[in-house]
């Protein structure tokens, strides 16, 4: 009873924060401090928009480390399929977002499949090392701009006719915010129902004890691939909404930093639970962006160097935060909410 | 012929960059199962800290001084900055393997930050001795000093680990702790010594590497320790991690590999011909071509 009766209040604010989410782009209040416009202004809306990506992001390569205790440090590559596909797809062949969309899903579910195959005959920090290798073979690949396909150092930016007119310009942002906002809502649900179905269990299963679940007459391998699959095909459906909302692909999220980024999100927000890596990846992006914006702040003018170029680097604030975080809380946010 | 020849001291002396980054790593992985993402900011603080000493000594006419002065300077400060980071992030998470893979890549990402925000992320130049910049003719091919200089070097650095490792007490432990390393502490040895010991000796040829990549590229940036690192790490798994002598001729095929694919085939064909190198003996051998430390 006592269970059923805690539950009851923590709905009610799951519905309401939903409902206030999807209602944002009506809202027309300030935050002082922490947006610098009203929240439907269309630059909050793509602030947020992005928190949610890489809330999602996150939240499928905690699916991989957190839940199944597989280190990858080549997740990029796949969020990067997600993007690249489509935008190639897009804009090289002017194909409509309908057919460019099937073809990133069955790129999403060969590629991981095939690599994943190979990568997992390790296990453990030779995996870290082989996925990393693969991730920067396809860095490089998009950075080599083969046949003029991807653009190289450049990028490549969707035109204003590659995409269905409600999702272009300025003044449809708040589409693409429901868009965002639908895909971390579709990728929770996806996440919530695979870790609490069968494979789900035997990940968890493999993440405490891989020899057991293989005395007990399971086969390891196939789940830890599934798992790979599963994970990295939600990655590049979040790299498809990522290429909505920037209009256009760059190499940047094909590197190993990206990969970096994503590892550090998790471990913020907390290993192996969803909501955490959810929010430490909307955390990560929310400091990332507004980071920037202290770096420039006025109040730091005035601090002696010493203090003034480290606060002024984005990645050193969060590459110390993060060193912080796995010294002194390991559980990330998500295990210091639960101490509390 | 000139060309070949040009193209193998050049892609042995790129392989002699990789092993210098290669052999801490592998050390570091033989004893302590650490990975360590550190690395190249090991390379690249130890390349600033070059450029910074030369620039210090800016009065003194002698370049070559100059340039060993920086050599000195960037050596000291990968194996300081190595032996800290032992003691300091590693250390207090022995045995969570995956909590020090995490602090080394939070340190990688701060580090690199921290020297892009002090010295710019545009690429500076270490005052080179004449000598360095000139080339020699060796079998018709005009071959700059500098990739003469970084193979030399490389090879004494693998001479004297093996010798270190093979003919001295600390190699030993290090041997053994490589082997079994909770026997070796059930004997009594301070194996945390041992490890403070193999980070330094880690950071100081990393800090190596930084200092001749800057004569070898000719010039320094913040984020190539980072690119390297990538390269090492696979020059490590195909080695054989723990193995010295698996890494250096790793580091010589990878090195060879990249620089006549990348010439003679399309750019960037190298660097993705050694990633299948990797995946193809990963798939005959998970445990890289060689198996133990030696």
């Amino acid at each position: 009873m006592n269970v059923r009766r805690s539950r009851a209040p923590r709905a009610v604010a799951v519905v309401g924060l939903a409902g206030v989410l999807v209602a944002m782009p009506w809202i027309h209040a300030t935050i002082p401090g922490v947006f610098s416009s009203s929240l439907n202004s269309p630059g909050t809306l793509n602030l947020l928009a992005l928190c949610f990506v890489f809330g999602g992001l996150a939240l499928t390569y905690d699916l991989l480390f957190g839940f199944t205790g597989l280190l990858s440090f080549g997740h990029a590559l796949y969020f990067a399929t997600g993007v690249y596909t489509t935008a190639i797809a897009l804009s090289r062949w002017h194909w409509t977002l309908w057919h460019a969309l099937l073809l990133t899903a069955a790129v999403s579910v060969l590629l991981p499949l095939a690599l994943g195959a190979i990568c997992l005959r390790t296990r453990g920090i030779p995996f870290a090392m082989v996925t990393l290798a693969f991730a920067q073979a396809g860095s490089i690949l998009v950075m080599q701009n083969p046949f003029g396909l991807t653009g190289g150092e450049e990028g490549l930016a969707l035109g204003a006719d590659a995409l269905p007119a409600p999702l272009v310009g300025v003044v449809n942002t708040h589409n693409l915010y429901w868009v965002a906002l639908a895909f971390l809502a579709f990728t929770y649900a996806v996440g919530w129902w695979v870790v609490h179905s069968p494979p789900g269990r035997v990940w968890q299963a493999i993440r405490e004890n891989e020899g057991r679940v293989e005395v007990l007459g399971l086969n390891p391998y196939r789940y830890k691939l599934l798992a790979f699959v599963v994970s990295s095909l939600l990655a590049s459906a979040a790299g498809v909404v990522y290429l909505l909302l920037q209009g256009g692909a760059n190499p940047e999220v094909t590197t190993a930093s990206f990969t970096l980024a994503l590892l550090v999100m998790v471990v913020l927000g907390g290993v192996g639970t969803l909501w955490g890596a959810v929010l430490g990846g909307i955390i990560y992006q929310y400091l990332d962006f507004r980071l920037v914006a202290l770096a420039g702040a006025p109040a730091l003018q005035g601090l002696p160097s010493v203090l003034r170029l480290p606060l002024s680097e984005p990645l050193f604030i969060l590459g110390a935060l993060f060193v912080a975080l796995v010294l002194f809380f390991p559980g990330g946010l998500g295990g210091v909410a639960k101490r509390a | 012929m000139a060309t070949v020849v040009l193209l193998t001291v050049t892609g042995l002396g790129l392989g002699a960059l990789y092993f210098l980054i290669a052999s801490g790593l592998s050390l570091i992985w033989g004893l302590m199962r650490v990975l360590n993402f550190a690395h190249g900011a090991f390379f690249t603080i130890a390349s600033y800290a070059a450029w910074t000493a030369g620039e210090a000594l800016a009065g003194i006419p002698s370049l070559p001084l100059r340039w060993l002065a920086g050599l000195v300077a960037g050596v000291v400060a990968g194996a300081l900055v190595a032996a800290l980071t032992e003691v300091v992030l590693i250390r207090p998470l022995y045995r969570q393997q995956i909590g020090q893979v995490l602090v080394t890549v939070g340190l990688a990402l701060a580090a690199v930050a921290l020297v892009e925000g002090g010295f710019g992320s545009d690429p500076k130049q270490l005052a080179l001795p004449a000598w360095m910049t000139a080339t020699t003719t060796i079998l018709g091919a005009s071959i700059p000093n500098t990739r003469v200089l970084v193979i030399v070097v490389a090879l004494a650095v693998l001479g004297v680990l093996l010798l270190f490792l093979q003919h001295t007490r600390y190699g030993l432990i290090v041997r053994a702790g490589v082997e079994n390393r909770a026997m070796v502490s059930a004997l009594g040895i301070d194996v945390e010594r041992a490890f403070t010991l193999v980070f330094a000796i880690g950071g100081a040829a990393a800090g190596l590497a930084g200092v001749l990549g800057g004569a070898y590229y000719g010039t320094i940036d913040p984020v190539r320790g980072t690119a390297l690192l990538i390269f090492a790490f696979i020059v490590v798994m195909i080695g054989g991690l723990g193995s010295i002598t698996g890494s250096a001729i790793a580091a010589a095929v990878v090195g060879l590999l990249q620089q006549f694919l990348n010439f003679y085939a399309a750019t960037g064909s190298g660097d993705f011909a050694v990633v299948l190198l990797l995946a193809g003996v990963l798939l005959v051998r998970p445990g890289g071509v060689a198996g133990s430390i030696t």
